[in-house]
């Protein structure tokens, strides 16, 4: 047994050694792991709710009726402030006018609102993590790569940020800032830049301690060099995993921010402050709330899936 | 286990300072005095000099942060300029109410959660597991607030006139009252004393103060009033918990000793329950621990949308109205129950997996 467990070792060694496959190993690595992803279908579905709201953030002015901000009186007849949802097919008098999610208390088309809610949503959850990714991983790499009292420093001050419970501590951060979407976002990209910082650290870390950068430093590269073209590019799977979940929290965060009316502030078509303008009303029109939270709670989904999907697909380790 | 108990406490103490003295910085750095934001934006400047000469607020920061240290390790967390009250006694009235909600949520989701991912995991691969992980996915996506206004419409108005039906806001009926157990039982309590607030604490706890004096429409009427809130809070961290129970647990069933106890024979529920079960409650014991910031931050807006005073909704209008004292003291005592919940994760540990107590 293990004399051939050992000829098994040397057989894969040996092909690995081989530099004609070397080239092309991580082209095939990234093969392997789209393959693994497209296998999964909780990813594929994430995936394609994703395309699916960047798509309709896109084409928003094609697809919303109205403007989202567009007041209905005097535009329409027969149109009240809270109108439930009325689709003629389904049997809605044709007297009223078509809303398909009905009318907010403005008097605004909600599904217009809904469907411009998307940019809002995707446009937050985009910056506010590219924000946390390049300056936690930055602080991670410097951390991770000088060690010593700044990795100290810079770890000890991301464990502080880590004692406060996020929505809290986002909280204060804007009422520091001043409520407002741009404030909010800054807020959560700060509660979030830890994971970043540890994850990027860690890989460093290990990556630091590889041959190929032990080569890199024989072969006198400067230390730039070895962090943008050697630590950086083999640390990137776990950020990628870590991104994609990190645009779920961001959107669910934000939109709690902006629920407790520290976000996006009116008339700005957003899913959270439009759920949180009619919360009194939930008990008289229901769907002016239900739709906004349904919106929120589909693009997390989305992103939440595909983050899932993408590491299992990106940790070989994990597939059993 | 004593010496390793000892360590873990004072290694919790610098952790707490940094927290106190952030909170301290950050709140001063907020925009605005609270001298504006109570006696109003034409507030005169002798007017606040009256009135920040009263509250301590025109000594040097760094003073006042060394009269606040002071302050809370005698348990004198000063006074909210907001109510004018100790915020001791805000305390006393809000924290009870917030405990009783997470305690209720974190119960809810442990007792749902593991079941749910060990189920998950037993029939791994087929329609329950998938099933279950699909509810686990809608369950970490959905917003706590929605959840929440949601489910109040559901129970208040479409479930109106069944027996189904669940309050939706506040923590009693109008009229009802928890009598607390001191008076109950006769006690008498020297008015002002740290025993008597201390005992108002705990009957603060209307579920457990009307449980233990055998007050049972009162138990029943607060318990009907907590379900929607705590089911609402409970969601997040409950899918959470389902899906690392689950991991966990397939984990632990591929490993070499869960073969070796089926090769001796040992029946399946004796191998999951013995051998499986407890070396995979690891993961689970932290990812409850960690929801605890989870719940507080929940807290908030659950608080927001069910009409509870309890300290998150406190908190939020204390941070928002520059009320000094009161977000300090909440911090802390937040912070304080955060770093009590780590240290007894930790000791969990010690429990389950005895190699962490021989280091």
């Amino acid at each position: 047994m293990t004399f051939d467990r050992r000829e098994m070792v040397d057989a894969i060694v040996t092909e690995a050694a081989d530099p004609a496959r070397l080239t092309d190993k991580p082209m095939s690595q990234w093969r392997l792991a789209m393959r693994r992803f497209r296998e999964r279908k909780s990813g594929m579905i994430g995936l394609g709710i994703i395309v699916g709201l960047i798509l309709v953030a896109v084409f928003a002015p094609l697809l919303a009726p109205f403007e989202p901000n567009q007041v209905l009186v005097g535009v329409e007849e027969n149109v009240r402030p809270r109108d439930p949802p009325c689709v003629h097919l389904f049997g809605c008098e044709d007297e009223r006018p078509q809303h398909v999610l009905g009318v907010d208390g403005n008097v605004r088309d909600e599904l217009s609102r809904v469907i411009y809610g998307s940019r809002v949503s995707l446009t937050l959850g985009f910056f506010t993590v590219t924000i946390a990714l390049v300056v936690g991983s930055s602080l991670g790499a410097i951390a991770g790569y000088v060690g010593g009292w700044l990795d100290n420093i810079i770890m000890r001050m991301m464990d502080v940020v880590l004692g406060f419970p996020s929505l809290l501590l986002a909280i204060a951060i804007v009422a520091v800032l001043g409520p407002g979407l741009r404030n909010a976002l800054i807020a959560i990209a700060i509660v979030t830049l830890p994971a970043y910082a540890r994850v990027m650290r860690a890989q460093v870390l290990a990556i630091k301690e590889s041959d190929f950068v032990a080569a890199s430093i024989a072969l006198g590269a400067p230390a730039r060099h070895i962090v943008l073209r050697r630590v950086i590019p083999n640390s990137l799977t776990p950020l990628v995993v870590l991104a994609t979940l990190g645009v779920a929290t961001a959107i669910l965060e934000a939109a709690g921010l902006s629920f407790l009316g520290l976000g996006a502030q009116p008339p700005l078509a957003e899913w959270g402050s439009m759920l949180a303008s009619e919360r009194n009303q939930v008990f008289t029109a229901p769907h002016l709330v239900f739709f906004p939270g349904l919106a929120i709670m589909i693009t997390v989904l989305g992103f939440n899936l595909m983050g899932d999907g993408l590491r299992d697909a990106l940790d070989p380790s994990l597939n059993k | 286990m004593l010496g390793f108990i000892v360590r873990r406490t004072l290694l919790a103490i610098p952790v707490l300072l940094g927290i106190v003295v952030v909170v301290f910085l950050l709140i001063r750095a907020i925009p605005g005095d609270p001298c504006t934001s109570l006696l109003g934006e034409r507030a005169t400047e002798e007017a606040c000099d009256r009135f920040n000469e009263a509250k301590g607020l025109n000594e040097p920061i760094p003073v006042q942060l060394g009269i606040y240290m002071r302050d809370i390790v005698t348990f004198d967390l000063g006074d909210s300029v907001r109510f004018s009250r100790p915020v001791n006694q805000l305390l006393i009235e809000r924290l009870p109410l917030t405990i009783e909600l997470a305690m209720s949520a974190l119960t809810i989701a442990v007792l749902v959660g593991v079941p749910l991912g060990i189920l998950a995991a037993r029939r791994h691969n087929t329609l329950v597991d998938s099933a279950t992980m699909a509810f686990a996915n809608v369950g970490v996506s959905m917003p706590v607030f929605w959840l929440g206004l949601m489910l109040a419409y559901l129970f208040a108005i479409v479930l109106q006139d069944t027996p189904l039906a669940l309050p939706p806001s506040g923590r009693l009926t109008a009229g009802v009252f928890s009598e607390p157990y001191y008076e109950v039982w006769g006690w008498t309590l020297q008015e002002g004393s740290l025993w008597a607030k201390f005992n108002e604490f705990v009957a603060n706890h209307v579920i457990f103060n009307s449980f233990i004096t055998g007050q049972w429409d009162v138990w029943w009427d607060a318990v009907r009033h907590m379900v929607l809130p705590a089911v609402a809070l409970a969601t997040i961290p409950l899918a959470i918990i389902a899906r690392i129970t689950r991991s966990s647990l397939l984990e632990t069933m591929g490993k070499d000793y869960i073969r070796t106890a089926r090769a001796k024979g040992a029946s399946e529920r004796r191998v999951v329950r013995s051998h499986a079960l407890r070396n995979s409650l690891l993961p689970v014991v932290t990812i409850i621990g960690l929801q605890l910031g989870l719940l507080l931050g929940g807290a908030v807006l659950t608080e927001t949308v069910f009409n509870l005073a309890g300290v998150g909704r406190a908190l939020f209008d204390a941070i928002t109205g520059r009320d000094y004292a009161v977000v300090q003291g909440f911090t802390v005592v937040i912070a304080a129950g955060y770093v009590l919940v780590n240290l007894l994760v930790d000791l969990s540990y010690a429990y389950l997996d005895p190699r962490i107590r021989i280091e």
